[in-house]
């Protein structure tokens, strides 16, 4: 009997060692012979630890399970949730890069090849450079790390570049709050990770490439180098890719807890063993970037996405989205929320229906006061704004952003303008120190939302016109982003930064 | 963990870091290496790691004292981080850091007297669907209450 219990982060943080420790002790007590495999997760967070037994009906979930309902689980007595794709929370996503994620052993090539994966590899092999980047260009993927920068065009400069060496960088420095993609398909897929890298190197000519991955991450990190000794076990990785006669290899870099490192430039300086600073652009990445070479720099789900694209064509995922949002997002819905993880589905959703419908409003029980869309970087949205659909497009005319695609939801107890304070905090702590306006302007916002907060009226258009400095005269997107935040608490909940009346009645 | 180690010598931190010097960009994975053998990178370190690399040692320094990883001393026994950032504040994380660290009488980045525990803050561990989140030496907890820190606590003897 198979068994499987995730050996995701997030399923290890609610307890799945201790029911796989508890599994193998019962089973060893009652001579039963299962097979405990560790999969990835499924992304239904709320129901980890969920547990899957494998039956000639399919694989049947149990959600929530405790080391003491082990008994009760073999026994069979244990109320499950039938089969885990027919989970509507589950049955209703499209699952494209995340298909395999939760369903095979992490490290397993053989399970790996058994659910489609290296076929996108294996045609990538049969292309032309140039036809890999048209490829990608067709499917319209745009940067999922955030900026929504067509993937194909990145390739096509970098492709086009001459020098001696080129360099894919995966950027894998999650450290936006609310997201937690990057880190659930490399705990749970990374062999995907590391085709896609491959076929960027095929695409543009590079032969080497690096993950950078933040240190909070330790999981991540492990699972990744073993998928990478494997790989160049097997020959996916090395001199002889898969036999073709060409080369790519790559090494995991560990970052070293900067989140301003998530910011391309100074992904790049950090990896060249330099202070996390941002670079001025020009000269762009894709010309003069890693060690002044050519460099791919990708997020961990545009480069995930593309084994997807290569195996079952570039029309195929274009077919999926909304407008110039092509193909699918992967929303991760988290916080104060009653049913989060990860959710992936065509763009076009509508937030409300994202919060409510999907999420099952708040954890709390209260009533959703506010949702941080994009990370910390990205606006509070209003309940007002629930009608918004879900696209790069359609946020930017609402004052918001994608982003990574987090969703965090705040219940009525939440004071905006300790949000906006916070924001402010934030960039201060993690500014690069570069430019003047986030090194500087974050410290004084600091100062202004504590004014505002002591009831003096006349600092509020200090901080709006503190915003449109930081805004327009930062080099990188955390000084120039941070307004977002802040400008949107103080817009769309104004009650929360009315003190000066509190303070006059 | 690593709290009464001696200082190393410079050759012992030459042992450490001279295998890692054929990499690109190499002096990352060297602080990590140092961090991972000793609990902190040693003062000492400075000058080798610029001798090896052909940098000044201020420049060495620049980059050490850039990331937030990197410790001059000695942590406590287990560190505990408690994660700050919004996702985890959505579900009380800012009372549970209060109270945690009253409960130690200890502030941020502070040591408990007996050197059990080091606290310090972390932005978001990826937790966010199951906040709020801490990590004691690399392992994650999720949905972190008060009974569940005072286990932890309790775990790590402070």
């Amino acid at each position: 009997m198979r068994i499987f219990v995730p050996l995701d982060s997030a399923a290890r943080a609610l307890g799945a060692d201790d029911v796989a420790d508890a599994l193998a002790r019962e089973a060893k007590a009652r001579s039963l012979d299962i097979h405990i495999i560790r999969n990835g997760t499924r992304g239904m967070v709320w129901l980890e630890p969920l547990v899957e037994i494998d039956t000639p009906q399919g694989r049947i979930g149990y959600g929530n399970v405790t080391p003491d309902q082990v008994p009760a689980l073999l026994d069979g007595k244990l109320n499950g949730l039938g089969r885990v794709e027919d989970i509507d929370w589950f049955a209703r996503q499209t699952r494209l890069t995340f298909a395999r994620c939760g369903l095979i052993d992490p490290l397993d090539l053989d399970d790996y090849q058994a659910h489609g994966g290296l076929v996108g590899l294996r045609r990538a092999l049969t292309m032309t450079k140039a036809q890999i980047v048209q490829e990608v260009i067709d499917s319209g993927l745009r940067g999922r790390g955030g900026a929504g920068f067509p993937t194909g065009i990145k390739w096509k400069t970098v492709a086009e570049a001459e020098a001696s060496q080129k360099y894919i960088v995966c950027n894998a420095d999650e450290g936006d709050s609310g997201t937690f993609a990057d880190r659930m398909i490399i705990e749970g897929d990374p062999f995907q990770l590391i085709e896609g890298m491959v076929i960027a190197g095929l695409g543009v000519g590079a032969t080497r490439g690096y993950v950078y991955l933040r240190s909070e991450y330790p999981d991540a990190i492990s699972i990744l180098t073993q998928a990478v000794q494997i790989s160049r076990q097997r020959g996916l990785l090395g001199a002889d890719v898969l036999g073709s006669g060409r080369a790519f290899d790559m090494e995991v870099r560990t970052g070293a807890g900067a989140y301003v490192c998530g910011e391309e430039t100074s992904l790049l300086n950090s990896l060249e063993g330099k202070r996390g600073t941002v670079r001025a652009k020009p000269p762009l990445p894709a010309l003069q970037g890693f060690l002044g070479q050519p460099t791919v720099v990708n997020n961990v789900i545009s480069l995930t996405t593309i084994p997807v694209i290569f195996e079952r064509g570039a029309q195929h995922y274009a077919d999926f989205g909304l407008g110039r949002s092509r193909g699918t997002v992967t929303l991760q819905i988290a916080g104060n929320v009653k049913r989060g993880g990860l959710f992936e589905t065509a763009f076009g959703l509508t937030l409300g229906e994202v919060v409510n419908d999907i999420g099952g409003g708040t954890a709390s029980g209260r009533p959703v006061k506010a949702v941080q869309v994009g990370g910390p970087l990205g606006a509070y949205m209003h309940i007002d704004q629930f009608h918004t659909p879900m696209g790069y497009e359609e946020f930017d005319q609402n004052g918001g952003l994608i982003g990574h695609a987090g969703v965090v939801v705040f219940d009525d107890s939440v004071d905006m303008l300790k949000m906006a304070r916070f924001a402010m905090e934030f960039c201060a702590v993690e500014s690069c120190g570069k430019c003047t306006p986030c090194r500087i302007g974050a410290v004084r916002g600091v100062e202004t939302i504590d004014r505002i907060a002591q009831g003096d009226p006349a600092a509020i258009p200090l901080l709006t016109d503190l915003c449109e400095t930081m805004k327009d005269g930062s080099l990188c997107a955390l000084g120039g982003f941070t307004p977002f935040p802040v400008m949107s608490a103080l817009r769309n909940f104004p009650d929360d930064f009315a003190t000066f009346r509190e303070a006059a009645e | 963990m690593h709290s009464h180690a001696p200082a190393p010598t410079e050759e012992e931190i030459r042992g450490v870091v001279a295998p890692l010097a054929s990499l690109e960009g190499p002096l990352l994975p060297m602080l990590h290496a140092l961090q991972d053998t000793w609990g902190f990178v040693p003062q000492v370190a400075v000058p080798v790691l610029a001798d090896i690399l052909n940098l000044g040692r201020a420049e060495v320094h620049g980059v050490i004292s850039f990331y937030h990883d990197f410790r001059a001393h000695p942590a406590g026994r287990h560190v505990l981080k408690i994660c700050r950032a919004e996702a985890c504040q959505s579900m009380g994380a800012n009372a549970l850091a209060e109270s945690t660290l009253q409960k130690l009488g200890i502030g941020w980045h502070g040591t408990t007297p007996n050197g059990a525990v080091t606290v310090e803050p972390v932005y978001c561990l990826g937790m966010c669907a199951c906040a709020p989140a801490a990590m004691v030496d690399g392992r994650v907890v999720g949905r972190v209450d008060d009974a569940r820190m005072d286990r932890i606590l309790a775990e790590v003897g402070a």
